[in-house]
């Protein structure tokens, strides 16, 4: 277990320095920032004056340095719009993006847990047929027209929920779904291979000649265990679980990181953008370590095998 | 007595892990159908896009004020405007029909550039292996721990919104798929009879990469390709809708499902219809892809 927490520990390390790399490019490289910050018109000696206030006449490694001891610290600069730190500006909008994300997650193991296990039970039964129908048309579905056909069923005809907006349990319950019906095909598809694959097992046929009853047999034995890939693709795609909260909260106005650095992309206002990036960036990759360690934990083999 | 307890002994397994024998290429011809079926749409899709002058019933572009947020035809609509119309009187079909040039060309165009990057990248860390392979993979994971469209939020906020922009930013987001699946096939290929034999006869590296690797990689390629273009459409709209793509009054389904949300208290079908649009063509596009999967090898795992 310790060479195995090593090896994760440096490839943590490695990504981590990769995003931020990633992060500082975004701005320095690929646009000049004194190109966006000062208007066409100023003169050149203007220019010159700013890169060297920024420190953008130094060397790029020298630059990367700044910016990346800086960020260790929590500092991203300040918002070239309002006078505050980028970081207190992205931590505040945190706390909403979090529970949509949680919710959305529950939503979508509501729907995955019990349909995937039906599924695999009654394979090429109607359920089957159903789910796979059901998980074909969600791959395709672009959830931010799901999300404004819900608006307009739930929140404009009917009047049932509000339409945007955060703070009561009905707020929740359309952004929720919506996120939930992201994620939901892709995981029912994963609860009934692996349930397929565990039922097949041997100590499955043990329990049963056992005279395990057939509920016990599935909630107790195979359940568990077909979890394990269950957990650990949830885990990897919890960038696109985060990818698809962004989505949702954009149709949503939901008041979260998402719809924070949307607004700052049109403001150009780099320094939330780049503190939103890298602190998302970090939540995924810390969740991606700790599945990595929770699976591990759970199944030997994978340690050891990787 | 050895086979038939040999038998006895697969035959169970055979049982609970496959359906039933004579059920299998019924189902695979099922799933087939349908693929061939969605395959019929896509191309009537991709059609009506190319030939779009053609089959519009009116000018996408062309305003017409008095008609402004008229309904579809079956909602007290007139026949001009089938779909009805938009907050400026531009006829809603026509505009959808123009917006699927956008969509299928950023599509195909991204995923051309991420099929060419990836297979060449996931070539070169299968083959070559040791310090190259390391760093590749290290890349590979940066990139897809980003969510894809953080990714591509990010970057256009930098390069500006354009339809070039959009579709080198999906382009280079997307390559890192290809890359993982092309390596592992490119490692299990390495240590086949055949390449060691071209190695044994003196075949160049390049030679033995392009003429013999390659021809085997194709299958998962094509597959994977056919499954994004339907993600990067999806993405292309979602970019566009935000007002960060494609820029009005072009019309594309994105911004066109961003502009008709404004209207959605009175007028529904204009975001309505441009996101059916989206929906359909990703999923005929998945279910094409599917079928392919199954028709080339079954036993992929994608």
């Amino acid at each position: 277990m310790r060479r195995y927490l090593g090896r994760q520990l440096v490839q943590l390390v490695v990504v981590i320095v990769g995003i931020s790399i990633l992060a500082f490019s975004i701005l320095h490289v690929i646009g000049d920032p004194v190109v966006l910050m000062v208007p066409e018109t100023a003169p050149k000696e203007e220019h010159e004056r700013i890169r060297k206030v920024l420190g953008l006449d130094q060397p790029v490694w020298v630059q990367y340095w700044k910016f990346a001891s800086r960020a260790v610290r929590g500092d991203f600069g300040k918002s070239w719009y309002g006078d505050v730190p980028a970081f207190g500006l992205v931590l505040e909008r945190m706390p909403p993006t979090i529970y949509l994300t949680l919710a959305g997650l529950g939503v979508a193991m509501l729907i995955a847990l019990p349909l995937g296990t039906l599924a695999a039970l009654r394979r090429h039964s109607i359920v089957d047929n159903l789910c796979t129908t059901v998980a074909v048309a969600g791959q395709a579905m672009p959830i931010f027209w799901l999300g404004i056909m819900l608006i307009i069923v739930f929140a404009v005809r009917l009047r049932l929920l509000p339409a945007s907006g955060y703070g009561t349990w009905q707020h929740f319950l359309m952004p929720a779904f919506t996120l939930g019906a992201f994620l939901a095909p892709i995981t029912m598809r994963l609860v009934r291979s692996g349930l397929i694959e565990v039922m097949n097992m041997e100590y499955i046929k043990t329990a049963r000649a056992k005279g395990v009853g057939e509920r016990l047999v599935v909630l107790k034995h195979a359940f568990r265990n077909a979890c394990i890939p269950v957990i650990t693709v949830l885990g990897l795609q919890f960038g696109q679980l985060l990818g698809g909260a962004i989505v949702t909260e954009t149709v949503f106005a939901w008041p979260g990181v998402a719809t924070l650095t949307v607004e700052s992309i049109r403001n150009q206002d780099f320094p939330v953008v780049q503190c939103a990036v890298v602190l998302l960036a970090l939540i995924i990759v810390a969740v991606n370590f700790l599945v990595d360690m929770i699976v591990g934990l759970i199944d030997p083999r994978i340690r050891v095998g990787a | 007595m050895a086979t038939t307890a040999q038998g006895e002994r697969v035959r169970p397994v055979a049982v609970t892990s496959e359906p039933d024998p004579s059920q299998v290429p019924l189902r695979r011809l099922w799933r087939v159908k349908w693929g061939v079926a969605a395959a019929v749409i896509l191309l009537l899709i991709v059609a009506s896009a190319i030939f779009a002058p053609l089959v519009a019933p009116a000018d996408p572009l062309a305003v017409n004020i008095r008609h402004r947020l008229a309904p579809p035809v079956w909602m007290d609509g007139t026949a001009a405007h089938l779909l009805g119309t938009d907050q400026i009187g531009r006829d809603l079909l026509s505009r959808i029909i123009w917006g699927g040039r956008i969509s299928l060309l950023v599509g195909v165009a991204a995923v051309l550039v991420s099929t060419t990057i990836g297979v060449l990248l996931g070539l070169a860390a299968g083959y070559c292996g040791g310090r190259t392979d390391w760093t590749i993979m290290t890349i590979v994971n940066v990139v897809l721990t980003f969510p894809f469209v953080l990714l591509a939020l990010s970057v256009i906020a930098v390069l500006g919104p354009s339809l070039v922009n959009m579709i080198i930013v999906l382009g280079v987001a997307g390559w890192p798929i290809y890359c993982r699946v092309i390596r592992a096939e490119t490692l299990a290929m390495r240590e086949r009879e055949f390449v060691v034999a071209g190695r044994a006869l003196g075949m160049s590296h390049a030679r033995i990469v392009f003429r013999q690797i390659f021809p085997n990689v194709l299958s998962p390629m094509v597959v994977i390709a056919t499954l994004q273009v339907a993600q990067v459409i999806i993405l292309e709209s979602f970019l566009s809708f935000l007002g960060l793509g494609v820029q009005p009054p072009t019309p594309a389904w994105g911004n066109m499902l961003g502009e008709g949300r404004v209207y959605m208290l009175n007028s529904w079908w204009i975001a309505a219809f441009p996101g059916a649009a989206i929906f359909v063509t990703t999923l005929v596009i998945n279910l094409v892809g599917n079928a392919l999967r199954d028709w080339l090898d079954p036993h992929m795992k994608l």
